[in-house]
C-alpha cells in the first residue's frame, strides 16, 4: 500500500509559494525528504497531517484524504517536530504518558506503551527525571518516543538529527532505521543533508523551492551522484600531477571533474576505487587523499540542468 | 478513531520479522470526545496542583481554604447566635471574596495555557486526532470548572450551615440555587477573560500581571466613577457603570435577574429591563467572545 501520494500539491502563502505542484508517491519503508532551508519540507508535513489546507492539488496519507480525514490520519501517524517541544519540568515518562492519552490511549495502555517505547528509544533510568536536565540527544529521543507511543503506521520526522553531534546523529539515524526494520513502521524523515539520509533511507525525495527535483531509490541515487574525492602529489615526471591523473582517469573510463587540486570521480560501482588506485599507482604520483564525498544538497541542485531523469 | 483491524494488519510490512522486543498496540483507540475529556480532567486537576509537584499545590489549596473559611465562620456564628437568616447573601459571597478569586485566576490561567505555548507543546496536541476546538473547549471548560469549584464550595458550606441552624428550607434552597447559578456565570466569564489574557503571551509572569491588572483596575475604576456619580446624585448612571468590570457585571446580572441586592454604590443595580438585558447580553458576549479569541489565537500557533 502506498503510504503517501501527492498530486499537484501547491501551498501558497501571501509572499511565497512553499509547495509548487508537487506530485510524488511514497511507498512503505524509510524515505528521506531532502531540501535546503525553506524548500517546503515542514509545509508538506503540515499538509500531510491535515493541519493546513493545500491551495491546490490533493494528497492522501495511508489512503486517507488529507483535506477531509485529518483526525483519522493523525490517529495513525506520529509526528516529531523540528523545534523543541518538551516541557522541562516534567519527566519523560509523565510527558509521554500524557501524549499517549492525547492520542486516545486509555490510562493503563498509555503507561504500558510509554514504558515500552522509552525503552526502545534507549531511555532507561533517566526517564523518571525532569526533561530539563537531559542532553540534546536524550531530548530528541523523547520527541521520537512521543511520536511512536501510540504505535502509528507512519511517522513523520522533521529534522530529527538537528543539533546533534556526529555520534548522536549516527545513533538517531540507527534508531530511525530500526523504527522501520524492527517495528514495521514506515518513516518519512527530512533533512537538508543528503549525505546523512543516504545511509538510512530506502528511497530519497529531493525538493527545491517547493517542487520535486528528484525521487528515486537510494541505490540509484548514490550511484548517480556519489563521488570519490582524490588528491595527488606532483612528481618530476608529472609536474602537474592533478592534470596527469585527470587524463589517466579518463583513459580508464571514469567520469571526473576537477575542482582546484581536487578530482571528483563519479562512483559507478565498487570497482571505481580499484581503478582509481591502479591509475594513480601507474602514474607514480603520491595519493594525498581518496575519500567518498558526502553530498551536500547544494551539489545536487547544481547538477539540476543536466540532472537525472525525474520519475 | 480506530481503523478496521484487517486494513491495519494487511498494510503492515508483515513480510519482515519484527524485533522480538517490539509489540504492536492492538487495543482500543478512543475518539476525540474522550481525548477532550482526558485533557479537561488533566487541566482541572492541574488547576489545583493535583498530578503536579507538591509546590504547585500550595497556592491553589491555600486560596481554596481562604475561600471556604469565612463561610465556615458565618455558619458557626449563625448556629451559636441563633440568627434568623444568614448574615451574607449567597450571591454576595463571591463579590466579598473577589480578590481571592482574582488571585486564583491570575495564578492558574497562565499555568493552564502558557506552558504549552512557552515550551511549544501546542503543535504536539494538534498533531493528534484532536482539533483546535477540542483543545480550547477542554482548557476553557477546565478553567471554568476550577473556578466553579472555588466559588461554589463555600456556598455549599453556607447552605449546610443554614440548614444546621434550622433556617427556612425553602428560602435557603432558593438563595443557594441562585448563588450557584451566579457562580457558574462568574466562572465562565472569568475563565474566558483569564485564558485570553494568559494565552496572549507565552510568558507566565506577564499573564499573571495582566489578569491582576485587568481585574483590579477595572473594578477600581468602576467603583470610583460610581462614587462620583453617587455624590452628584446621578443614580441612574450607577446602574450602567457596572458593565465595565467583570465582577460588577455579574453583580448587575444577578441583581436584575436573580433578585439579589446590588453591591453597587447605594445598591443601584441595572435601572430597567433594557439595562437588565444589556447586562446579560454583555456577560454572554464576553464568554462567546473569549472563546472566539482563543480559537483565533490557537490558529496562529498551530504548527508554526
Ligand atoms: N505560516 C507561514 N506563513 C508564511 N510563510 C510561510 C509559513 N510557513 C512557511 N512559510 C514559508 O514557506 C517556505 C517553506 O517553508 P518550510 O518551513 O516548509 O521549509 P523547510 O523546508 O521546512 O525549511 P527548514 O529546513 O528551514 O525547516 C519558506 O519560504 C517559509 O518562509
Ligand atoms: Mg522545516
Amino acid at each position: 500500500m502506498t503510504v503517501i501520494v501527492t498530486e499537484g500539491l501547491t501551498k501558497r502563502y501571501p509572499r511565497v509559494t512553499a509547495l509548487d505542484r508537487l506530485t510524488m508517491r511514497i511507498e512503505p519503508g524509510v524515505t528521506g525528504l531532502v531540501g535546503a532551508n525553506g524548500a517546503g519540507k515542514s509545509t508538506l508535513i503540515k499538509i500531510l497531517l491535515g493541519l493546513a489546507p493545500a491551495t491546490e492539488g490533493a494528497a492522501a496519507v495511508l489512503g486517507l484524504d488529507v483535506a477531509t480525514e485529518g483526525p483519522r490520519i493523525r490517529a495513525d501517524v506520529g509526528y516529531m517536530p523540528e523545534h523543541d517541544c518538551l516541557p522541562p519540568d516534567v519527566s519523560a515518562t509523565e510527558f509521554v504518558v500524557h501524549m499517549a492519552r492525547m492520542s486516545g490511549l486509555a490510562p493503563t495502555a498509555a503507561r504500558e506503551r510509554t514504558a515500552d517505547t522509552l525503552r526502545h528509544v534507549g531511555l532507561y533510568e533517566e526517564r523518571y527525571r525532569a526533561i530539563g536536565g537531559y542532553s540534546t540527544g536524550m531530548k530528541q529521543r523523547v520527541k521520537l518516543a512521543q511520536a511512536l507511543v501510540h504505535d502509528p503506521r507512519l511517522v513523520l520526522l522533521d529534522e530529527p538529527t538537528n543539533g546533534l553531534d556526529p555520534v548522536g546523529r549516527d545513533e538517531m539515524l540507527g534508531l530511525i532505521r530500526r523504527v522501520h526494520a524492527d517495528f514495521g513502521i514506515s518513516v518519512l524523515v527530512t533533512s537538508h543533508l543528503l549525505g546523512e539520509l543516504e545511509r538510512t533511507s530506502d528511497h530519497i525525495v529531493v525538493i527545491d523551492g517547493g517542487s520535486l527535483l528528484r525521487s528515486s531509490s537510494t541505490r540509484d541515487f548514490t550511484q548517480a551522484t556519489a563521488s570519490l574525492a582524490v588528491e595527488v602529489t606532483d612528481t618530476d615526471r608529472h609536474p602537474d600531477g592533478t592534470r596527469a591523473a585527470l587524463t589517466a582517469f579518463a583513459e580508464a573510463g571514469l567520469t571526473t571533474r576537477a575542482d582546484g587540486r581536487l578530482l571528483l570521480v563519479d562512483i559507478r560501482d565498487e570497482d571505481t576505487y580499484d581503478t582509481v588506485r591502479d591509475a594513480v599507482a601507474e602514474l607514480g604520483v603520491g595519493l594525498v587523499r581518496m575519500e567518498q564525498r558526502r553530498h551536500r544538497i547544494a551539489e545536487v541542485f547544481d547538477n539540476r540542468p543536466t540532472g537525472h531523469d525525474e520519475k | 478513531m480506530s481503523s478496521e483491524p484487517a486494513l491495519r494488519d494487511g498494510s503492515r510490512d508483515d513480510s519482515r520479522i519484527h524485533d522480538i522486543g517490539y509489540r504492536h498496540y492492538d487495543g482500543e483507540r478512543l475518539g476525540r470526545a474522550s481525548i477532550r475529556r482526558a485533557l479537561f480532567s488533566q487541566s482541572l486537576r492541574g488547576a489545583y496542583g493535583l498530578g503536579r509537584s507538591g509546590r504547585s499545590k500550595v497556592l491553589p489549596m491555600i486560596l481554596f481554604a481562604v475561600m471556604c473559611l469565612p463561610a465556615a465562620i458565618i455558619d458557626a456564628v449563625t448556629v451559636y447566635v441563633h440568627l434568623t437568616k444568614l448574615p451574607v447573601e449567597y450571591t454576595r459571597y463571591a463579590i466579598y471574596l473577589q480578590a481571592v478569586i482574582g488571585l486564583y485566576l491570575a495564578a492558574q490561567a497562565p499555568q493552564s495555557v502558557s506552558r504549552d505555548l512557552r515550551f511549544k507543546t501546542v503543535p504536539l496536541y494538534f498533531s493528534r486526532p484532536m482539533e483546535r476546538v477540542d483543545y480550547v473547549l477542554a482548557k476553557f471548560g477546565a478553567m471554568a470548572a476550577a473556578l466553579f469549584v472555588l466559588t461554589a464550595t463555600p456556598l455549599v458550606v453556607l447552605y449546610v450551615g443554614a440548614l444546621l441552624a434550622k433556617l427556612s428550607f425553602g428560602t435557603q434552597t432558593a438563595g443557594f440555587g441562585k448563588g450557584l447559578l451566579a457562580a457558574a456565570l462568574l466562572s465562565l466569564v472569568l475563565a474566558g477573560i483569564g485564558l485570553v489574557l494568559a494565552a496572549a503571551t507565552p510568558r507566565r509572569g506577564f499573564g499573571v500581571a495582566a489578569v491582576i491588572a485587568v481585574l483590579t483596575i477595572s473594578y477600581a475604576a468602576v467603583s470610583s466613577v460610581e462614587a462620583i456619580a453617587y455624590s452628584r446624585g446621578n443614580t441612574g448612571a450607577i446602574g450602567w457603570l457596572g458593565l465595565f468590570s467583570p465582577i460588577t457585571l455579574i453583580d448587575g446580572v444577578q441583581s436584575w435577574w436573580l433578585g439579589a441586592h446590588s453591591a453597587a454604590v447605594g445598591g443601584y443595580g441595572p435601572p430597567g429591563v433594557v439595562a437588565g438585558i444589556v447586562y446579560l447580553l454583555v456577560a454572554l458576549g464576553l464568554i462567546g467572545g473569549s472563546f472566539a479569541l482563543l480559537m483565533r489565537r490557537y490558529r496562529k500557533v498551530g504548527l508554526g
